[in-house]
């Protein structure tokens, strides 16, 4: 079975616990404004791997992974429209002892390869876009209903969950979102941790190398005092750890 | 009592006592120190005074075109200046190397023409009395060098395929066991060095005794006029220390002898910080001294390391950028009774870099091994992590060789302390020795015929098999001259410009390493890669010298954990090392190896045509071992885990690695990056890795220094094997610094 494979990272520090071996797998059916790897969404592009190549990479590093808690985080693209790649992947390293965790923004069928892959990993990095369905539509091109089932599936299981915001002004920065935000975080039991992202614009390069038009820009990110403001009122309103 | 019952109270142990033993002294009395930092003090409104004087000192002397002042007329020696002092009322150590703070002295026995040169740059006419005394009576090291050079070695000097050789310098790299003045006092240091000579008395005399015997004679001079110096500050250093201030004023003057009379390439301090520990204990313990006042003692002598200064020229600094010194001091390790060489004053030394701020000098090398208790691993990471200022060395390699009282000489060069000294060799450029191969020994920029006529190689595209059997031919002639020159070159420094008080703090029989060394790994072993991956057609010019390459096709690059290339880098030092390794050298010194180029690798970027593996003409190479810019796609770990395979058993003069991060790469608060940090650094040093240097810093702080120096004065960062303010660079190596590969995380 090969997967396709964007590209590797073998320091991640912030995609979940410890040092981490990133493997981003290629493909994402979204198409977030603010999207930092606008190369990623193709689903025919990368490089074919073997669960076995990926694996023979990674474990040569263990060392490096094994101390600090970390080990591999599977993340995109939207990973999981490869779930049964994921799934072997996830039984491998599984086997080598290190962590595992899978970044998803959620927006796939439950088919069968998913359940299994979000019942094997240790670890979910949930994206929560937007909690307004109109905002979500703006702001990826897909509907809220599919990432809302997929949180229904993963909020049973005996997984630990970080969830993800990114603060973009304008679109997921207002008194209602940060309500709302506080209120769906808090619908999920076994939650964590939740990371609040403030916009940046580190991707319009990206998007211009490739071609494409950036619509945010004019976006500026969201001031320190407005991100630190979001946090605050989600640490007095939720029982998460908040970054 | 005696004085020496007096100085030793409450020590263990006797066998130091009897002879000359630091280390034993150690092992016996030392408190290893388990805790965080939360003991520590912060500065004292003394030392922030005193501190505030060195700042606009500094201020001033940047203003000046960074040298403040020279003394063209007085030859520096031990004894050639009256006391100097920054504020007599306020400094607890003293000691200056003239009669004023960075004022700098003349040392002409390494060359007189770079003095000259030295004064000229900076607006300064040496003493003619100088002048005439050193070209026409006294013969330098430099002269003696050139006197005894042979084309051969001068046409490769020329080319830049060897250079940065201390031929026109002093060669440094000898760390005195400074911590011997304090612990014995000078006179017991004397009697020992005269009972050495008296055991050299019934031996027969050959060339070899009658060296060691003058040179004995040298170093109990050295220590005469030692004592001499601490009696022109009201010192009286012919007794051992009886306190821990009275521990380290000894120390500094002992290291201060050192760099009156040596202006070194680098200079250690070696390994102080756990030795003085005993005397703060000690203190501490009878109720004479506080936290805050052990702080303060620390403060104040990494003050005056700060304050180290020699003239060099203009040129120099283009090689070693940012006037570095390497007052280098290694930190912590463990023993080889398993228990760790942490102390309390460990953390006082790093704790510097807070009361004082960040900095480049001492260059603070942490000696590291997973093994290390974990609040002084945590705590070392962060103050990396807030100063970029700090290395790390694989204590668990280097004890195999060199036990457990070693410290590092310049960068990445472990040695014993007092036991052993090495030949200092500079580097020579392997990427430039590749291109000879391909060129028949033509110099692809000047079109010189330098190295031996071989067949230059004629096909269309370039035949992994046949490129590597001339290499190893072509590296067979390189390193013959490379030790040619350098046993000239130390043969003339001993008998030159001799480092009579270094010495002195040496044991009568040292072992000698000859260090030669490599720049452009990366270069060379992507390049090879290309050549075995891809298609690399040369393109040549008029005269047939392959001047450019067209390369068809990927290749596995170094620094991306593959082990394709990754075996050609490694076989690369292995090939070179067992070169040197047949030549006869000076004094039967050991050849070793080091994969170092400090600043240099920008200049020698700049004398080297392009390369197979895409680098084009004049761009800079990689520093030290680090892959080159860019190519390490992967990430850091990989980066890392291929550098850490390089083979130390053959670069035993070290392996320098360079690790610039954005602090967002490392984690989302300081406590996360400092564990992240930890973890990395112990995977690296357990994968094999030998040094490495931590940035962390955001690439728009460095944009913003190179537009507005003044707002950074202090700003620190770490260039392949120590630390500079970063507005001392050049430009051209500020921008070598920034084009660098940065890890960051969008």
């Amino acid at each position: 079975m090969e997967g396709r494979v964007h590209s590797f990272e073998t320091m991640g520090t912030v995609d979940g616990p410890g040092i981490r071996f990133l493997v981003f797998l290629q493909g994402c059916r979204m198409k977030c404004l603010y999207c930092h790897n606008r190369d990623t969404w193709d689903q025919t592009g990368g490089k074919l791997y073997t669960p076995d190549e990926i694996i023979k990479k990674m474990m040569t590093l263990k060392h490096f992974y094994k101390a600090s808690n970390g080990g591999i985080t599977i993340t995109g693209g939207e990973p999981l429209l490869q779930g049964e790649f994921v799934v072997e992947l996830l039984k491998l390293v599984k086997k080598s002892g290190l962590t595992t965790c899978i970044d998803t923004a959620g927006n796939v069928e439950i088919t069968d390869s998913v359940r299994e892959a979000v019942t094997l990993t240790d670890y979910i990095l949930f994206d929560i876009k937007s909690t307004d369905p109109k905002t979500h539509y703006n702001l990826t091109n897909s509907r809220i209903q599919m990432t809302q089932a997929f949180a229904e599936l993963i909020k049973e299981k005996d997984v630990e969950i970080w969830l993800r915001y990114v603060l973009l002004p304008g679109y997921t920065d207002s008194e209602k979102d940060k309500i709302s935000l506080a209120e769906y975080a808090n619908s999920f039991k076994n939650a964590t941790r939740i990371d609040i992202l403030p916009y940046h614009t580190m991707g319009i390069e990206k998007w211009e190398q490739l071609g494409f038009d950036y619509q945010l820009k004019g976006v500026e990110p969201p001031s320190p005092e407005k991100v630190e403001e979001f946090k605050e009122y989600l640490r007095k309103n939720t029982k998460l750890s908040v970054y | 009592m005696t004085n020496f019952d007096k100085a030793w109270r409450g020590f263990c142990g006797t066998k130091w006592t009897n002879s000359v033993d630091v280390r034993m002294f150690i092992n016996e009395n030392y408190t290893p120190y388990e805790g965080d930092e939360s003991f520590l003090a912060g500065p004292t409104t003394r030392t922030e005074k005193l501190w505030g004087n060195v700042k606009d000192l500094f201020q001033q002397e940047r203003d000046k075109n960074g040298t403040l002042d020279i003394d063209a007329q007085t030859v520096s020696t031990i004894t050639s200046h009256k006391p100097g002092y920054i504020n007599e009322e306020l400094e607890l150590i003293v000691g200056l190397q003239t009669d004023n703070p960075l004022k700098r002295a003349i040392m002409p026995y390494g060359g007189i023409k770079v003095v000259e040169k030295s004064c000229q740059a900076y607006g300064y006419e040496l003493s003619d009395q100088v002048k005439e005394t050193f070209n026409k009576y006294r013969k330098t090291h430099n002269d003696g060098v050139f006197s005894a050079y042979n084309a051969e070695i001068l046409a490769a000097r020329k080319a830049g395929i060897i250079t940065g050789l201390p031929d026109g310098y002093g060669r440094g790299r000898i760390i005195g066991d400074y911590r011997r003045v304090a612990l014995y006092g000078v006179d017991f240091l004397i009697q020992d060095k005269m009972r050495q000579k008296a055991s050299l008395d019934n031996g027969l005399i050959s060339e070899h005794t009658i060296r060691l015997r003058e040179e004995l004679s040298e170093q109990i001079n050295s220590l005469k006029m030692l004592k001499e110096m601490g009696q022109s500050y009201g010192f009286d250093i012919s007794q051992p220390a009886t306190n821990a201030m009275e521990a380290v004023q000894w120390l500094y003057f002992a290291y201060l002898a050192a760099i009156k009379e040596q202006n070194g390439a680098a200079m250690s301090l070696g390994r102080v910080s756990t030795f003085l520990d005993i005397y703060f204990e000690r203190d501490i313990a009878e109720g004479t001294l506080t936290e805050e006042s052990a702080q303060e003692v620390i403060d104040h002598f990494v003050m005056k390391l700060r304050m180290v200064r020699f003239l060099r020229t203009p040129e120099y600094n283009e090689l070693f950028s940012g006037d570095p010194v390497w007052v280098t001091e290694a930190i912590g390790g463990m023993g080889t009774d398993g228990r760790p060489l942490v102390t309390k004053t460990s953390f006082r030394v790093l704790h510097t870099l807070y009361n004082l701020g960040a900095a480049p000098e001492p260059n603070l090398t942490i000696l590291w091994t997973p093994r290390l208790p974990e609040p002084f691993k945590k705590y070392s990471a962060k103050v990396s992590i807030e100063t970029s200022s700090i290395q790390y060395e694989a204590d668990g390699l280097m004890r195999r060789y060199y036990g457990d009282d070693y410290a590092i000489a310049c960068c990445v060069s472990g040695m014993r302390v007092g036991k052993q000294m090495q030949f200092f060799g500079a580097r020579c450029n392997l990427a430039k020795a590749l291109l000879y191969s391909i060129n028949g020994g033509v110099d692809e920029v000047s079109g010189v015929q330098v190295g031996p006529e071989f067949t230059p190689i004629s096909s269309e595209y370039l035949e992994f098999d046949e490129v590597m059997r001339k290499f190893d031919s072509f590296l067979d002639w390189i390193a013959k001259v490379y030790i040619d020159a350098l046993n000239i070159i130390h043969y003339m420094h001993d008998k030159y410009a001799y480092e009579s008080i270094q010495m002195a703090l040496h044991d009568r029989d040292v072992l000698r390493t000859m260090a030669a060394g490599i720049a452009g790994l990366s270069v060379c072993a992507d390049s090879l890669s290309a050549i075995k991956y891809a298609k690399v057609k040369p393109i040549r010019n008029e005269k047939g010298i392959a001047v450019d390459f067209e390369i068809t096709g990927d290749y596995p690059k170094f620094g991306n954990n593959d082990d394709r290339v990754d075996e050609i880098a490694s076989g690369l030092v292995e090939k070179f090392m067992s070169k040197l390794e047949h030549r006869k050298t000076y004094r039967g010194a050991k050849p070793t190896m080091s994969i170092l180029t400090i600043t240099s690798n920008v200049v020698y970027g700049k004398k080297t045509g392009s390369t197979p593996d895409g680098r084009k003409k004049g761009e800079p190479f990689a520093p030290g071992a680090n892959p080159m810019h860019g190519r390490d796609e992967n990430g850091a770990i990989a980066s890392m885990a291929s550098v850490a395979k390089l083979p130390y058993e053959y670069a035993q003069d070290g392996i320098s690695y360079t690790f610039s991060a954005a602090p967002g790469a490392l984690g989302k608060n300081i406590d996360e990056r400092a564990n992240n940090l930890v973890n990395m650094i112990d995977g690296y040093m357990s994968s094999g890795g030998h040094h490495i240097n931590v940035n962390v810093l955001e690439r728009e702080t460095l944009l913003d220094a190179m537009e507005h120096p003044e707002k950074y004065p202090q700003l620190t960062i770490r260039v392949s094997g120590y630390a500079v303010n970063f507005i001392k660079l050049t430009r051209e190596q500020q921008l070598d610094v920034i084009n660098r590969t940065f890890h960051s995380m969008v």
